[in-house]
């Protein structure tokens, strides 16, 4: 039976368990769940996930959601898991929030009609370069955030990722930054990752 | 060799490892970091956690920061001590992941801000901001909404046996219980309720110092 994946293929969240999904040969399909039109927030789609928010998935009878939980309950091949946890603490903690908030003012903002504060854009700007410095240093020791091996950590960072680099335009925070640049490089070159940017176009 | 937890007393995050710890009956030994002199940043800190932030703990060769990277490292490795805060199913863990993420999401944005400006700021001889407070009442009322939902169908956030999902809040809650924001949860029957239940825990009032 496919795993039923709700929500945009283009929001990063989705995105984690999409990367995932592909990385460990699960098959799925993606339900499309319209964000602009509130589809989310609606009394219909409330009762998946009450926090109104994408994704979440239907395995059968067993749904889940919070993209963090799902990731950890399809990849079972978790070794030196501690190690793992505490680099996806570090991205949902240390750098999800600054990114975005960057993604946010940049790119949502403007379609819904609203104003880019800049100053706010700068300042997660100024503070995401200091988590990246730390990311530099880390990755100069290791291959991958959590080791020698790709794991859910490094996975976690894909989306949101492609959107700094991208269409928010701050690719220059990573290429400045020699290893981190080869880390994306590398992680981002992925055969299941392309085929989620593919599911993109 | 005993465990040593790098942290501070004041600190939500070294709370919520304390009360792993104790939950799991492990010794340890706490490395007070002086927050209030900067401690955190300092070289020697910065080698055991280089976000400079506490805790961070050290079991023998490995060392690891992120409290809720360490409460998991803790309830798994010792899995066969004290009290157990995980699930072995595998459905039955991935929904208590969920609450796990959800208190990580939505729970501490909201809590940990209104510990800052309840708690916190007071005690550093600063302001409260009360259009802040009065904003993030609000925002975690909405998210103790579906918290009163959950509770009403499960006994405890995870499922039917305590777990990290509830513990993870037990810091937060520490500090707003005695504040004007302890309405938001005594006006929820089911979430005053777990909220009494998790908080008169044994290894709790031993890890919170009570």
């Amino acid at each position: 039976m496919v795993v039923k994946v709700f929500g945009p293929v283009a929001a990063a969240c989705p995105q984690r368990v999409l990367a995932c999904l592909l990385e460990m040969g699960v098959d799925f399909e993606v339900v499309h769940i319209d964000l602009e039109s509130r589809e989310h927030k609606r009394p219909d789609f409330l009762p998946r996930q009450p926090f109104g928010q994408v994704p979440t998935i239907e395995d059968g009878d067993f749904r889940l959601y919070e993209s963090r939980a799902i990731i950890r309950y399809y990849a079972t091949n978790l070794e030196d898991k501690a190690v793992v946890d505490q680099w996806l603490e570090v991205e949902a903690h240390n750098f999800n929030d600054l990114v975005y908030t960057m993604v946010l003012q940049l790119l949502v903002l403007p379609r819904m009609g609203d104003r880019t504060d800049f100053g706010l854009v700068q300042s997660c700007a100024i503070k995401l370069e200091k988590v990246l410095d730390v990311y530099e240093q880390r990755l100069s020791k290791s291959t991958y955030l959590a080791g020698d091996a790709f794991t859910l950590a490094d996975l976690s960072h894909l989306p949101a990722m492609r959107y700094l680099t991208t269409e928010a335009g701050y690719m220059h925070l990573v290429s400045e930054r020699k290893n981190v640049n080869s880390w994306w490089v590398n992680i981002s070159a992925r055969p299941a990752w392309k085929k989620v940017m593919h599911l993109m176009a | 060799m005993t465990i040593k937890v790098h942290g501070s007393p004041v600190s939500t995050a070294s709370m919520r490892v304390f009360a792993c710890l104790h939950e799991k009956g492990v010794p340890f030994e706490l490395v007070p970091v002086n927050l209030a002199v900067g401690e955190h940043k300092s070289e020697a800190f910065l080698s055991l956690n280089p976000f400079g932030q506490v805790p961070a703990l050290q079991d023998g060769d490995l060392t690891l920061f992120e409290s809720r990277a360490i409460t998991n490292y803790i309830a798994h490795a010792y899995a066969d001590s004290g009290n157990p805060l995980f699930y072995k199913d595998p459905k039955k863990m991935a929904i208590c992941s969920v609450w796990m993420e959800v208190e990580a999401h939505q729970f501490d944005p909201a809590a940990s801000k209104l510990t800052w400006e309840l708690c916190l700021k007071p005690l550093f001889g600063m302001t409260t901001d009360d259009d802040v407070v009065a904003e993030f009442e609000a925002k975690l009322g909405k998210v103790l909404d579906i918290y009163e939902t959950r509770l009403s169908k499960s006994k405890y956030l995870g499922g039917d046996c305590f777990s990290l999902a509830d513990l993870h809040h037990l810091p937060n809650m520490k500090y707003l219980m005695p504040t004007k924001a302890a309405q938001l949860f005594n006006s929820r029957p089911h979430v005053s309720g777990w909220a009494a239940d998790i908080m008169a825990r044994p290894a709790w009032l031993k890890a919170s110092g009570q």
